[in-house]
């Protein structure tokens, strides 16, 4: 499955409480999340992203609490996979688990610019940096991962195998 | 080839004689913990997967801890979703206002943890555990909405990183300020996706409170989970706390680790972290230029008993500088009690501090002591992120509790030996 989007990047460390601060924690609507995203940091980013965008961010991204909040708001505001050096392991595992695709390259993240446009293909995790004409390969992810990726999610994972 | 206490642990609730880092497992899990934040979303989840009870109404606990006292209405709905949600599964570890506090602080101090269990939690310091020989580690509400309907969860199992601590310790250095040191050495990323195992003579000798400030912040490295051996003081603590039989796992001989990293204690002095990372540390004596506004004492990393019986002890008799708002908040409700009646909190309060009831309150800029923009507060928390205590022009500085009480009497960061 390819998608394809323009870039919103960010820079190394970018956490939890900086995805979605804790003011915002009062509620659990989705909707609302969403439109608090990056409050602080981007202001405009709940404002001016577009349905299939791509987040491109540097390492450890999403490190900090285990709000799921976070990727259920960068979900919601439309952004259709995220690109890092790295990922927190907790942002990692709240991803897959809500159905939010999430690619690791150090190659394509140092290639990517802001508004750059990308392709991404999900299975095979293919990168196309379609401004510069390069390509690129996202590290392999675990077998179980892809399963719960195909199910749409660990709820959806668990109700097939109960 | 041995394994390391983490693996163990993991074998031993997944059903293997064997496991190895890389391996992803099912495991069976001992208690489940979820708050007033992460638990409405966890809810949502149980309830699409429609089973018709809780997996164990005896292994669940929730804690609203984050936002109450309810301090708004949004946050009083969350707070009653959980409430009715413990009402209608009975749920047992429910802790209302009254007889709540901090989670991480609640969970070890009413036995509900023991050395050798498999915890998750939803929340990034539930690795706070490992300070008890359990495996212990932070997920999201999806999984923990799983958890509760099935007891079970799956995980990767990490490769093992070994810190050991040797040597004396200096004047007023503590578990804070070895896991502030270990920070520095290696970074907010330093131990992505692996365990950590503290070992060593220098932390042999800490208290269970103290290595519970060295676990929490396992997270502050990527961690997932940063555990020591349970020892004898260990055994003590969960005797008085519980009538479940600890499993005291140590690690084979021969067990495998990534890396191993030494720690000379005597090397080290207290430490700051300094704004907006908690691995920016550096020794306090490189602090002492930086005025505060504020300064909290609590949270589930230093709100402890002993945590307050420190900072207390070097207040008693002394007043907060003019112009700084000291705040401190018990860890639970045990321990408001207990210091009041050791006369801590009226050191507190003669010296012109203030005290909140158990909760996380301004740790998370949540509530009772957020900043304003440029203003700076020390705290005894875990995390310096921009605008994690108020404002994103704000700044937050890690200390430990003696460093936080001398800093609150000299209006700046300072030392013990300083007041
Ligand atoms: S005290 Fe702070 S770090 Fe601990 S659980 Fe509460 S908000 Fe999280």
């Amino acid at each position: 499955m390819t998608i394809e989007g323009k870039v919103w990047k960010f820079g190394d460390n970018i956490d939890t409480d900086v995805i979605i601060p804790a003011r915002f924690l009062n509620v659990s609507d989705k909707k609302i999340l969403a439109s608090s995203a990056f409050a602080d940091l981007r202001p405009d980013f709940s404002k001016d992203v577009r349905k299939g965008d791509i987040l491109v961010g540097g390492s450890n991204f999403g490190c900090g609490s285990s709000r799921e909040h976070a990727p259920l708001a960068i979900k919601e505001a439309g952004i259709s996979v995220i690109i890092a050096k790295s990922f927190a392991r907790i942002f990692y595992r709240n991803s897959f688990n809500i159905g939010l695709p999430i690619l690791e390259s150090k190659e394509a993240v140092e290639s990517i610019e802001e508004n750059d446009q990308v392709s991404a293909d999900l299975v095979t995790g293919e990168i196309v940096n379609k401004t510069k004409g390069e390509k690129f390969q996202a590290k392999p992810v675990p077998d179980f991962m892809r399963g719960v990726i195909q199910a749409g999610g660990l709820v959806e994972y668990i109700k097939k195998q109960e | 080839m041995g394994m390391t206490i983490t693996e163990k642990i993991l074998a031993a609730h997944s059903g293997n004689d064997v496991v190895r880092p890389g391996d992803i497992l099912q495991a069976d899990v001992d208690m489940a913990l979820a708050n007033d934040v992460t638990a409405p979303l966890a809810i949502k989840v149980f309830e699409e997967i429609g089973k018709e009870n809780v997996f164990n109404r005896d292994k669940i606990a929730l804690v609203p801890d984050h936002f109450v006292p309810n301090k708004d209405i949004p946050s009083a709905r969350q707070a009653k979703m959980m409430r009715e949600f413990a009402a209608k599964y009975g749920i047992k570890n429910y802790f209302e206002v009254g007889q709540m506090g901090v989670e991480h602080v609640i969970l070890p101090e009413k036995g509900l943890v023991i050395p050798g269990d498999l915890v998750i939690g939803a929340d990034s310091h539930t690795c706070t555990y490992g300070a008890l020989g359990a495996f212990s580690t932070g997920v999201g509400s999806t999984d923990l909405g799983v958890i509760m309907a099935t007891g079970r969860v799956w995980l990767k199992v990490p490769p093992t990183i070994k810190v050991i601590f040797e040597g004396a310790f200096n004047p007023w250095v503590c578990g804070k300020d070895l896991i502030l040191y270990l920070l520095g050495v290696m970074g907010v990323e330093g131990a992505n996706y692996c365990a950590i195992e503290f070992m060593g003579s220098a932390v042999k000798k800490l208290t269970i409170d103290q290595r519970m400030t060295m676990s929490n912040m396992a997270i502050e490295c990527g961690a997932k989970n940063g555990v020591f051996e349970a020892d004898e003081i260990t055994l003590n603590y969960v005797k008085e706390r519980s009538t479940r039989k600890p499993l005291v796992i140590k690690p084979d001989p021969d067990a495998k680790y990534e890396r191993e990293i030494h720690i000379d204690v005597s090397k080290i002095q207290p430490q700051v972290a300094f704004p907006h990372s908690p691995d920016n540390v550096r020794p306090v004596s490189e602090g002492k230029d930086v005025k505060i506004d504020q300064v909290f004492i609590g949270s589930c990393t230093n709100g402890r008993l002993e945590d307050l019986r420190i900072a207390a002890g070097l207040m008693k008799g002394k007043s907060v500088a003019k112009g700084v708002r000291v705040i401190v908040i018990p860890g639970s409700q045990l321990i408001y009690k207990e210091a009041i009646r050791e006369g801590i909190i009226d050191a507190f309060l003669d010296a012109g501090a203030t005290i909140g009831p158990p909760t996380c309150g301004p740790c998370l800029g949540g509530h009772m002591g957020i900043l304003a923009e440029g203003e700076r507060c020390a705290s005894t928390s875990n995390r310096n992120f921009i605008g994690r205590m108020g404002d994103p022009k704000s700044e937050v500085y890690l200390v430990s509790p003696a460093v936080a009480a001398a800093s609150a009497v000299l209006g700046r960061i300072g030392l013990p030996e300083e007041i």
